[in-house]
């Protein structure tokens, strides 16, 4: 479940991949047929794209914008570096993994400099890109509401992050001035194929890795023992979609907290801990202890901090699992810079 | 153990804009228990003052204050 492979960032060339022909020696190029297509259908399907092109800058931007195409990619690399450093910036720009990345390029030279020095990149060769469209890569299970519109959230995510480096007073303040607003809520209908495209696509903020299919979280919203919250975030630039989901598995006076995650696009909102919060205040509604299982991978660590600095102390550890309990006699207050909204209706 | 005061208190007016933390003040009740913050001060500690923080010294109660960062940091390294 989730293990194959799945492409969240395609990372183009220019010259002789998107168009024929050299923009500096002539800027008359011709877009290659069938690549307005390519672009649009992986945009559609949520999977975001980029560029690294050894071009000059404005000279290509321009003739992107003039083949009405600059909007579909985030942080565009167009520089004379290596592409594997364009590459490494636009990972960290977007902030996901480097196996979720494809880079595609007309010169072997290209790929096989991005093959050595980032093997975990995904190289396609540009004479087969009327295939990528049916590469089991570049197709995701599901297109939710929010792969739709990915590129938007990240577009809104660039505003975001420029106003938070520019803002010159407290980080709390700057949060307050976002006018966050969550909402926790039971998964409904609508929400399962995010509900499991958010399972699959979180690596860094998933406590656990537990993967579970749109039939099986069908199934655990109406369990009588379990407990399935979904969270979304807007804010004053707009929403960020659905961004967060934890799942509860209640016993007779404990509840076990099976999965906790959260959209690595929220990480520095608190959200996590807003979240957690929450099931910490329907666990000492319902006079049960909180436990959270968390299973460390080699990029999920943050969660481990965040549990544990949330007053959670480990009790026991068995093989690859560990289990944290909520030691802490209060649950301490929301903080005041989030407007929460909790819609009621899972319940054990 | 003044340098790595220092360097903590240096490490933390990135996030502080305003105004210097207090050595006993706690940092986390101040407002952003974020877990990228959390992280990022965990590394920082990590990597500044070449210690591995095991699981089990990732407590709550050594990251709370400037003054128990620098105890932890000075007992971790001798």
């Amino acid at each position: 479940m989730g293990e194959e492979r799945k492409i969240k960032c395609v990372v183009w060339d220019l010259d002789n991949t998107i168009w024929d022909g050299t923009l500096i020696e002539d800027s008359r190029i011709k877009l290659k047929d069938n690549i307005r297509n390519i672009i649009k259908e992986l945009d559609h399907r949520g999977i975001l794209q980029s560029i690294a092109s050894k071009n000059d800058h404005s000279m290509a931007m321009e003739k992107l914008n003039e083949l009405g195409l600059v909007e579909y990619f985030l942080y565009p690399q167009i520089n004379w570096n290596a592409k594997s450093s364009s590459i490494s910036q636009i990972k960290s720009e977007i902030n996901i993994g480097m196996d979720t990345i494809a880079f595609v390029d007309d010169q072997a030279f290209e790929r096989e400099e991005v093959n050595s020095e980032l093997p975990e990149v995904l190289c396609i060769d540009a004479s087969l890109i009327d295939r990528i469209l049916d590469m089991p890569e570049m197709n995701p299970k599901f297109i939710t509401k929010d792969s739709k519109q990915r590129r938007l959230l990240y577009m809104s995510d660039i505003k975001r992050n420029k106003l938070e480096e520019t803002y010159v007073g407290p980080k709390e303040d700057f949060l307050k001035s976002l006018n966050m607003k969550l909402i926790i809520s039971p998964v409904m209908d609508d929400d399962l194929k995010r509900a499991e495209e958010l399972t699959v696509r979180t690596n860094q903020l998933n406590a656990t890795g537990y993967t579970y299919s749109y039939e099986e979280l069908d199934a655990l919203r109406f369990s009588d023992d379990h407990i399935l919250l979904m969270a979304e975030l807007e804010d004053k630039y707009g929403t960020y979609g659905k961004i967060g989901l934890a799942l509860l598995e209640c016993k007779e006076d404990v509840w076990i907290i099976k999965l906790l995650l959260m959209s690595c696009r929220v990480i520095s909102r608190g959200v996590g801990s807003i979240l957690l919060n929450h099931i910490l205040t329907l666990g000492k509604k319902a006079g049960v202890k909180v436990l959270a299982e968390f299973k460390p991978t080699d990029r999920n660590r943050m969660m481990y901090i965040t549990y544990k600095f949330a007053g959670f102390e480990e009790v026991e550890e068995k093989e690859d699992l560990v289990m944290l309990e909520y030691k802490l006699e209060e649950v301490p207050n929301m903080p005041d810079y989030v407007d929460l909204n909790i819609i009621e209706g899972s319940t054990c | 153990m003044k340098e790595v005061k220092g360097n903590v208190k240096k490490f933390l007016s990135r996030f502080y804009r305003q105004r210097e933390i207090e050595d006993h003040e706690d940092i986390f009740a101040l407002g952003f228990v974020n877990s990228l913050f959390a992280m990022q001060l965990v590394m920082f500690i990590e990597k500044e003052f070449n210690i591995k923080i095991d699981n089990k010294d990732l407590n709550f109660e050594n990251f709370r204050t400037i003054d128990s960062i620098v105890a932890f940091v000075d007992a971790r390294s001798t």
